[in-house]
């Protein structure tokens, strides 16, 4: 149970941090001293204390959107190990139960951007259902090739203790290859550039961000800190496999483990600041060559 | 057995009665529905009886008819399909009083009904016959009680043509069953069926078995590109038989492949990959054939094809494991196919069901001329819902436990050394595909016909369906949530049928990877809670909230026409997928300084018959008709010479041989 609570409360706590990095990232490239680290959690903490605006046309299913955005990345970190602490549950086939909880999450924002009627947020939905269909191929050839190498189904086997062997031994490239893809696949299921422009508020470029134009107040606030903690959540799929060391004293395992996040956090503003946003036509065919990239690890661990 | 017997006829002959009553009056409808309940109810007892026990029911019977004979068997694996049958009857009983009463249908009210009853006690006949008869007369009696359902608005071209067109299909289907059981007569010694894993069968006698199996329950199942009757009988037909025919009817395909692979002691690996593959073409090309269309019911039969697909890949995963003697696969790949069967059953015949409440209510199948129905008809609303979530694979229902266990059996695929295996790790991406390609068209019906704004005058005025159309559809979404929150007590049935399939120890093997089902019960109810709370909480919040227009950018006077339509929601999918789909465009940017009015229409004909097979029966019969005006040319002349030319041939080949 402690330790139930102690992975929550890393995650709840920790999350927020993760886009003040980022945005301090972009903003030092920039040449500006850029907000506060703590900034995202001022901004919570103002859209938690204000009231709502709601369109006319919109449902209850308006709500469930934010909702279900806050709860599924809560619900899949249980089912994740964060670095070398292990999952407070895990089983056989929770990896699958992880994908698709955040297919649910996907349904829910998509059809609560529907519900207000605005054009602008029914092309985000069909943006965000296309692109991510296309990225969920990849996702299970790297997690096919990480089942094959752990020889576990669950995501806690998955990023077991064996990882350091592997890239040690000859599965090394294909773990690689597989960190490659799951990096892209990140950048897209946060809406990140090059995919998508989570800053510009120009509603034509974006896909996931104008979705919730018409949210507001701490309906809004949950939006914001779903995408912290989905980011979290995804990351640590990243940051365990290329640091997969293990020391077997757990605040050491979890300081490697949020440095790692850091670091993570650091690298995507510095692709966020070094790379142009591609062309909408263009996505679809990165997309399709991650999945042919991991296609070919799975080639490589299966010779 | 009684209670089974009992069943049937109460099923097959509910619709009887009916024929002597008057044309209008509303009485005989009701003694139908009450006589469908009450068979329904038998027949229920009856699988119970064959779960409790763990042994078939039997009724052996003679027949006059030479090599016929009165065998019924009701084991497990028949207990799988019968099981949505009668839920799914009952349901659509009750919904059809309010959906198509007597009195609003005097043509056709009666004889719908009595090809209601007839097409549920044909498949039940069917799936527990142990003859190749029996089977073969329910079959057809099936096939031709489907044809009278789809062409019960016969007054609609629409309608005569899907009918026209499943006639053709089903018997072309029966003529490969015909062979096949003939085939199965040399093979066996006898017309009964024989039992499982008992056919020791090699070469092209197996082959040929195994390919006609294929076509003719391929055909009746909808796997691509046998899919050809589907979309436009299950649109045509009026919603409740939609829901029987696309929920029920189509599964006996499945059936027959299931229960004929069941026989052979050996299969060989090929049987299972070409499963596959037509299992990932018709997941993958059913959905984006979906995605494409515009016309509720279509779109919904084609996710039929898909699901079909989805089935195929279990069954094929399983046959795979048999193959390579790999038990943990056929057990997981058959009880997914198998669980799935029921699940599809489920979710497709309360979104057909649902859908018929729209359509009932607006008077139209466009989805372009929805929008805003959740404020109109919140129940039928959110029961929709409920069918999208199942249908898309997503916890916390049904579809996603069955796609969870054919996931489990891929990733376990992945892991066994065999190199024949290989194949069935490709279950995980291509369901990972279609699972997403259907999640994209879910939101874009649910999303477009009952968010935003009103798109017509007629969803502006739509009503909510009476409690009578209603209560049907909860029942069907209390069983999709009853299998998604509770999969584990449906255990015990998968297991008994999965030990009916020939795989005796597979069926142990299903135990290590079931036991997770409990986290994912406890996970899903969390995740149910976690979510009624935080709506809750919020639309508390947000009492009282100001209540503005939507955000335009600034544009102060937006219009319901603004809103992304079907087309523009699927555009950039089906651009992607267009070598798959050749959809047609028509119209399309306004261009210039000073554009003049534009359209945009988009259009996608099926692929396999308006692309294939309509082009090419009419260049034959052109060709034909070409030939008949060349040889038909009225000339005795003529005529003489075809004798005397004819007389010449038979003499020369009486000279050769």
């Amino acid at each position: 149970m402690a330790h139930l609570l102690l992975h929550l409360l890393v995650l709840l706590l920790f999350a927020p941090l993760l886009p003040g990095v980022i945005a301090r990232t972009k903003a030092r490239f920039a040449g500006r001293q850029g907000p506060p680290l703590l900034q995202p959690y001022y901004d919570l903490l103002r859209l938690w204390r204000k009231g709502f605006v709601l369109s006319r046309t919109t449902t209850w299913v308006f709500s469930a959107g934010p909702v279900v955005g806050l709860v599924v990345p809560l619900l899949a970190a249980l089912l994740l190990p964060f670095g070398a602490l292990p999952a407070p549950l895990s089983f056989e086939g929770d990896l699958i139960l992880f994908v698709y909880l955040f297919a649910l999450a996907r349904f829910f924002t998509a059809a609560a951007a529907l519900d207000t009627g605005s054009s602008f947020e029914g092309m985000g939905a069909a943006r965000e259902v296309t692109f991510s269909c296309l990225a969920e191929p990849t996702l299970m050839f790297a997690l096919l090739v990480l089942a094959k190498l752990s020889g576990g189904l669950s995501l806690q086997a998955l990023f077991g203790t064996h990882l350091p062997a592997s890239w040690g031994s000859g599965a090394g490239p294909a773990l690689g290859l597989i960190l490659v893809c799951l990096f892209v696949v990140l950048l897209v299921e946060n809406s990140r550039i090059p995919f998508d422009d989570p800053n510009t508020h120009l509603e034509l470029t974006m896909i996931h961000e104008v979705m919730v134009l018409d949210h507001s107040g701490p309906a809004f606030g949950m939006i914001l800190y779903g995408a912290a903690l989905k980011l979290m959540v995804l990351g640590s799929l990243l940051v365990r496999l290329a640091l997969p060391w293990n020391s077997g004293f757990w605040l050491f395992d979890l300081l490697i483990y949020l440095g790692g996040l850091l670091l993570l956090a650091v690298l995507i503003g510095v692709v966020e600041s070094v790379m142009a946003r591609l062309r909408l036509v263009r996505v679809p065919q990165v997309l399709i060559g991650t999945s042919l990239v991991s296609v070919f690890a799975l080639v490589l661990v299966l010779r | 057995m009684g209670w089974f017997v009992a069943g049937l006829l109460l099923l097959g002959f509910s619709g009887v009665p009916g024929l002597f009553a008057a044309r209008s009056g509303g009485g005989a409808e009701k003694l139908a529905c009450l006589l469908v309940w009450a068979g329904a109810a038998c027949g229920t007892l009856a699988v119970w009886e064959v779960l409790a026990r763990g042994v078939p029911l039997v009724l052996d019977l003679p027949w006059a008819i030479p090599g016929g004979a009165l065998a019924l068997r009701v084991d497990a694996l028949a207990a799988v399909f019968l099981l949505p049958l009668f839920l799914v009857a009952a349901s659509g009983a009750l919904y059809g009083l309010a959906y198509w009463p007597q009195r609003a249908h005097p043509a056709n009210g009666r004889s719908f009904r009595l090809f209601f009853g007839l097409i549920s006690a044909g498949v039940m006949l069917l799936l527990s016959a142990a003859n190749s008869l029996l089977f073969l007369l329910a079959w057809e009696l099936m096939a031709l009680s489907g044809f009278f359902l789809i062409t019960t608005e016969e007054h609609k071209s629409e309608a005569r043509e899907a009918g026209f067109i499943y006639l053709v299909a089903t018997h072309t289907g029966t003529l490969a069953l015909f062979a096949l059981f003939a085939l199965l007569e040399l093979a066996a010694g006898s017309l009964l069926f024989p039992g499982a894993g008992s056919l020791a069968l090699k070469g092209g006698q197996a082959t040929a078995i195994f390919l006609l199996a294929l076509f003719g329950f391929g055909l009746k199942a909808g796997l691509v590109p046998l899919h050809i009757w589907l979309p436009g009988a299950h649109a045509a037909a009026p919603s409740h038989a939609s829901a029987l025919l696309s929920g029920v009817m189509i599964k006996t395909g499945i059936y027959g492949l299931t229960r004929l692979t069941s026989f052979f002691a050996e299969i060989p690996p090929w049987w299972g990959a070409t499963l596959l593959a037509l299992g990932i073409l018709s997941g993958i090309l059913g959905v984006a054939l979906a995605l494409a269309q515009h016309d509720l019911k279509r779109l919904l039969a084609y996710h039929s094809v898909e699901n079909i697909g989805i089935i195929a890949l279990g069954l094929g995963m399983a046959l795979l494991g048999r193959s390579y003697g790999v038990e943990a696969l056929v057990a997981l790949g058959l009880a997914g196919a198998l669980l799935h069967v029921v699940n599809h059953g489920l979710f497709k015949s309360l979104l057909f069901l649902s859908a018929g409440a729209v359509i009932h209510a607006t008077g139209t199948r466009e989805i372009d001329h929805y929008g805003g129905l959740l404020k109109v008809q919140p129940w039928t609303g959110a029961l929709f819902l409920g069918g999208a979530v199942a249908i898309s694979g997503l916890p916390p229902f049904n579809g996603f436990v069955s796609e969870w266990l054919l996931y489990l059996g891929a990733f376990r695929a992945a892991q066994a050394e065999d190199q024949g295996l290989v194949a069935a790790l490709l279950v995980a991406p291509a369901l990972a595909l279609i699972g997403g390609l259907a999640l994209a068209c879910f939101v874009k019906v649910f999303g477009l016909a009952f968010l935003g704004a009103p798109r017509s005058e007629a969803a502006r005025h739509a009503h909510e369906a009476p409690s009578m159309m209603l209560a049907p559809m909860g029942a069907l979404l209390f069983a999709c949530a009853w299998i998604g929150l509770l999969p584990q007590t449906l255990v015990p049935l998968l297991h008994q049928a999965v030990a009916h399939w020939g795989a005796v120890s597979g069926s142990a093997h299903l135990a290590s990877p079931l036991a997770p089902l409990s986290w994912i019960t406890a996970l899903a109810w969390v995740l149910l809670l976690a979510l009624a709370l935080g709506v809750w909480w919020l639309r508390r919040r947000a009492r009282g909230a100001a209540r503005v227009e939507t955000w335009g950018c600034g544009y102060a006077l937006p219009s319901a026409r603004m809103q992304y339509s079907a087309s523009s929601f699927a555009d950039f999918l089906v651009r992607l997928l267009r070598f798959g789909l050749w959809s047609e465009r028509h119209g399309g940017a306004p261009r210039g300084l000073f554009p003049a009015p534009g359209q945009f229409a988009s259009h996608t004909p099926d692929l396999v018959l308006d692309r294939g097979l309509r082009p090419a029966f009419s260049g034959l019969a052109w060709l034909f008709r070409r030939m008949r005006a060349l040889i038909q040319n009225g000339l005795s002349a003529c005529y003489l010479l075809y004798v005397a030319l004819t007389l010449i041939v038979l003499l020369l080949l009486g000279g050769f041989f």
